[in-house]
């Protein structure tokens, strides 16, 4: 496999449609496909959240569009042959697909708890690990250190299309008789592991099965990402000379490696108890329903500081480059992320304060917890030290990044109350946490997820992107954003549970409703704003302004590539002589020394000798 | 002068890599499976030290053959043993007992196979079976567990047979038997603990 990559760059000879855009082994290619394939999914799963949240504001009143074409098709007026042969596929009860899950185009409640669940499953599982990981990793991983392609091409490209095969078997979930998984993206158990509980049958199933799936394809992708990064680098390229970016996606990699095949071999217990009748999480036959929290969450913590790591990678890869200053204290970046990491495998216990624990057992989880503050303060206080006094360029890709910073700050502070067990008795399963993981998750991740598609958009399709449609994006998405999950704050600490399909049932709630509503309302705007992005996305890989080779006159050796960047990346391999941060060198002719250029000076003053490869 | 700033790819590969991406990839791969099995015999530890008498009162009855067990966990050590020889053989460059060893270790792996699976097929028609309580379960899917293991370890060793009987092994080029080498290495190091902890304790 090894051998395929250097081989298939020596001659270049025009490679067939499949082998170039299908099943490709190309690094920059399979990035791309992750990339697409996650923006997909972005959609669905923000489509999925609309659903919920028209719901949540109006709740049993008929869907816009779905609500009203159902009376069209009564009057008989629109009956196409697709139509036809769509009710054909439910001839049994003679109900179309929408009949079943929203009948009058109102959302059933039992479609409502599968909506919610696959939002969740499919924003954490398809779209942010995906992009994060599958597409930047990829893509950047080779180009950063400076070599030709990944360790294991052949891998490389399976573990898309096992990706991609985990995507099918989830979607295939929605269409399935008794409706897809409803049991929560934590699949808690009994909910899961006892199909008679739920009503669901093989939604569930297929949830396991497509879970495992997309295990073996995180697995193939880290063994290559943690291989690649050890054995690959450019000469000169030590330790201490990684971008950010790459030391984030090898410490996830590490995380992605050992963590998910605990969960993997839970959801295989789940589907032992579901199909052959065992009895792990059943107390009558003697197992213990609390088991799956402890295996689901020593899985899921580290699984959301994979959704984070990345995106402050990221982060510090941009913030320099518009800030036109190194880094402020690049090896305590590194530290607190190696700390973090560590730490994200203590600290699961925080999500069960509410199950039964031991206290002093949870005052040992919140401990473990708390600490993990310090090293995000860390990094937070040396992003704002990168900011200082700096002349920063407030291009699209810098406003994402700094609304990544910011959005990750409130997050960060909500989950110090959360952390705190007496607090989190208050809180625990309200909209408090659901504010608290979107402001993470989408307020730091996706936001570092769309500065990332800026910054390197003129790498991967040679072309830039239109700023002003991006700037547009960002100002709708960042106010509608804040529009929808600040006021969740609000409603948590009103005691808004999570997982309800109608609040109005609830008297303590009512009074609050229009909150809803103002929240529903953000949300359709915010999705309706991630059009910009995908069509700024399409229309600039064709027609964007043609990049040249080095945009955002930054220091790191993907910049080095020539653009649009060839089979095998670089001519000659780079010879790498800084660190990756080199921005306002004193005494430098330009403001930037990119990591290739020989006669400059070390972090410490010293000046390198042509040709050193270690520090 | 270029020459030294620009490192030719192929030469920078071999000389930085103090262990081959396949290997590296192989023990990296293991982690996995430490962390796949670490949770499953989380969830023994859990049940066994969870309940008071063990096996359950409901299961009082089962016996689970610890002797030919016994004797099984033997044949499979014995197959690490000759696993070792046969990666001693081929840095020797000895082919022909490359062969060799790598065939009685196919042979030792199938023979716990087979008894494994013979035992299962009397637990089964004693009755105990994968939905008897907490106690079946979580033996078949352990255990069973391991036995997919070293069923995929034999299939890779076949594999790795047929190449070493087409002669594409070498004292320079012997990567593909190491690699199943350190895999084999790991099924049968782990069992020992999975006997003592499932069956003996």
């Amino acid at each position: 496999m090894n051998d395929h990559a250097h081989e298939s760059h020596d001659h270049h000879h025009e490679e067939s449609f499949v082998r170039k855009y299908l099943f490709s082994l190309d690094h920059k290619m399979i990035g791309k496909q992750f990339l697409i394939f996650g923006l997909v999914m972005f959609m669905v799963g923000g489509g999925l959240a609309l659903l919920f949240r028209w719901q949540l504001a109006w709740p049993d009143k008929p869907l816009p569009i779905i609500g009203v074409s159902k009376e069209y098709m009564e009057e008989g007026e629109v009956t196409t042959a697709a139509d036809r042969k769509w009710e054909e596929r439910f001839d049994d009860d003679k109900e179309t697909w929408i009949e079943v899950n929203m009948p009058s185009g109102v959302i059933d409640p039992a479609f409502y708890n599968s909506l919610f669940t696959m939002h969740a499953t499919i924003m954490v599982f398809f779209v942010v690990v995906p992009l994060l990981v599958g597409a930047f990793g990829n893509f950047l991983i080779p180009l950063m250190i400076g070599t030709r392609d990944m360790a294991f091409p052949v891998l490389n490209m399976l573990s898309f299309w096992f990706n991609m095969l985990g995507g099918i078997i989830m979607m295939a979930g929605f269409f399935v008789p008794g409706g897809h998984a409803a049991a929560g993206w934590t699949g808690y158990a009994p909910l899961s592991s006892v199909p008679e509980l739920s009503g669901v049958d093989w939604g569930q199933n297929l949830w396991c099965i497509s879970l495992i799936v997309m295990g073996i394809s995180s697995l193939m992708g880290s063994i290559n990402y943690i291989t690649t990064i050890i054995n690959m680098r450019a000469p000169g390229m030590t330790w201490f000379r990684l971008p950010l970016a790459i030391w984030a996606l090898f410490i996830v990699a590490i995380l992605l490696l050992l963590a998910f095949p605990v969960v993997a071999s839970a959801l295989a217990l789940i589907l032992f108890d579901r199909m052959a009748g065992t009895s792990f999480f059943l107390a009558e036959g003697g197992g213990d329903s609390l088991l799956w929290q402890h295996l689901f969450w020593f899985f899921a913590h580290p699984e959301v500081y994979i959704l984070i790591l990345p995106g402050m990678g990221m982060a510090s890869e941009m913030l320099p480059v518009f800030a036109r200053k190194p880094i402020f204290g690049y090896k305590s970046m590194v530290f607190a992320m190696i700390a973090i990491a560590f730490l994200s495998w203590i600290v699961w216990g925080h999500h069960m304060f509410q199950s039964g624990m031991n206290p002093a057992l949870g005052a040992a989880f919140m401990t473990t917890t708390m600490l993990i503050a310090v090293p995000s303060a860390i990094k937070t206080f040396n992003w704002l030290g990168t900011l200082h006094r700096a002349s920063i360029r407030f291009t699209v890709p810098m406003l994402n990044t700094l609304a990544f910073v910011s959005m990750f700050v409130i997050g960060g502070l909500s989950g110090i109350y959360m952390a705190n067990s007496p607090v989190d008795i208050y809180i625990h399963d309200t909209y408090y946490i659901v504010a608290h993981i979107h402001y993470v998750v989408f307020g730091g991740s996706v936001f570092a997820i769309f500065g990332g598609i800026f910054y390197w958009f003129p790498k991967m399709f040679g072309r830039h992107m239109n700023a002003t449609l991006g700037k547009i994006h960002f100002w709708i998405s960042f106010l509608a954003f804040n529009g929808v999950f600040f006021p969740m704050h609000i409603l948590g600490v009103g005691g808004h549970m999570r997982r309800i399909a109608n609040p109005m049932q609830y008297e303590f709630l009512q009074h609050m409703q229009w909150i809803n509503v103002f929240i529903t309302v953000c949300a359709f705007i915010l999705g309706v704003a991630q059009f910009l992005l995908l069509f700024n996305v399409f229309w600039s890989i064709f027609r964007g302004k043609v990049a040249e080779q080095n945009p955002w006159q930054a220091t790191t050796l993907e910049w080095y590539a020539p653009t649009p960047v060839p089979h095998g990346n670089f001519g000659a391999i780079p010879q790498v002589y800084h660190g990756p941060y080199e921005y306002s060198v004193p005494g430098a002719d330009k403001d930037w020394t990119p990591q290739t250029e020989p006669n400059g000076e070390s972090p410490h003053g010293e000046p390198i000798p042509a040709g050193a490869t270690a520090d | 002068m270029d020459e030294l700033e620009h490192t030719s790819y192929e030469s920078v590969e071999e000389e930085n890599r103090p262990i081959s991406n396949a290997r590296l990839a192989v023990l990296v791969l293991l982690g996995a499976e430490i962390m796949f099995f670490a949770g499953l015999i989380g969830t023994f530890l859990v049940f066994r030290f969870g309940s008071v008498t063990w096996p359950p009162p409901s299961q009082a009855d089962v016996r689970l053959p610890i002797g030919v067990t016994g004797l099984n966990t033997i044949v499979l050590l014995l197959s690490g043993y000759t696993m070792f020889q046969g990666l001693r053989a081929i840095r020797q460059d000895r082919q022909k007992e490359l062969k060799n060893w790598l065939f009685a270790t196919g042979l030792l792996g199938v023979i716990f196979l087979v008894v494994q699976g013979s035992e299962w097929v009397r637990l089964v028609h004693h009755g105990f079976t994968l939905s008897s309580g907490v106690y079946g379960s979580v033996f078949y899917v352990l255990i069973g567990c391991h036995a997919l293991h070293v069923l995929v370890a034999v299939l890779w060793l076949l594999a790795v047979f047929a190449r070493a009987i087409a002669g594409r092994f070498s004292v320079d080029h012997y990567v593909g038997v190491e690699v199943c080498a350190i895999y084999w290495a790991f099924v049968v190091v782990l069992w020992p603990l999975l006997y003592i902890l499932v069956y003996l304790i």
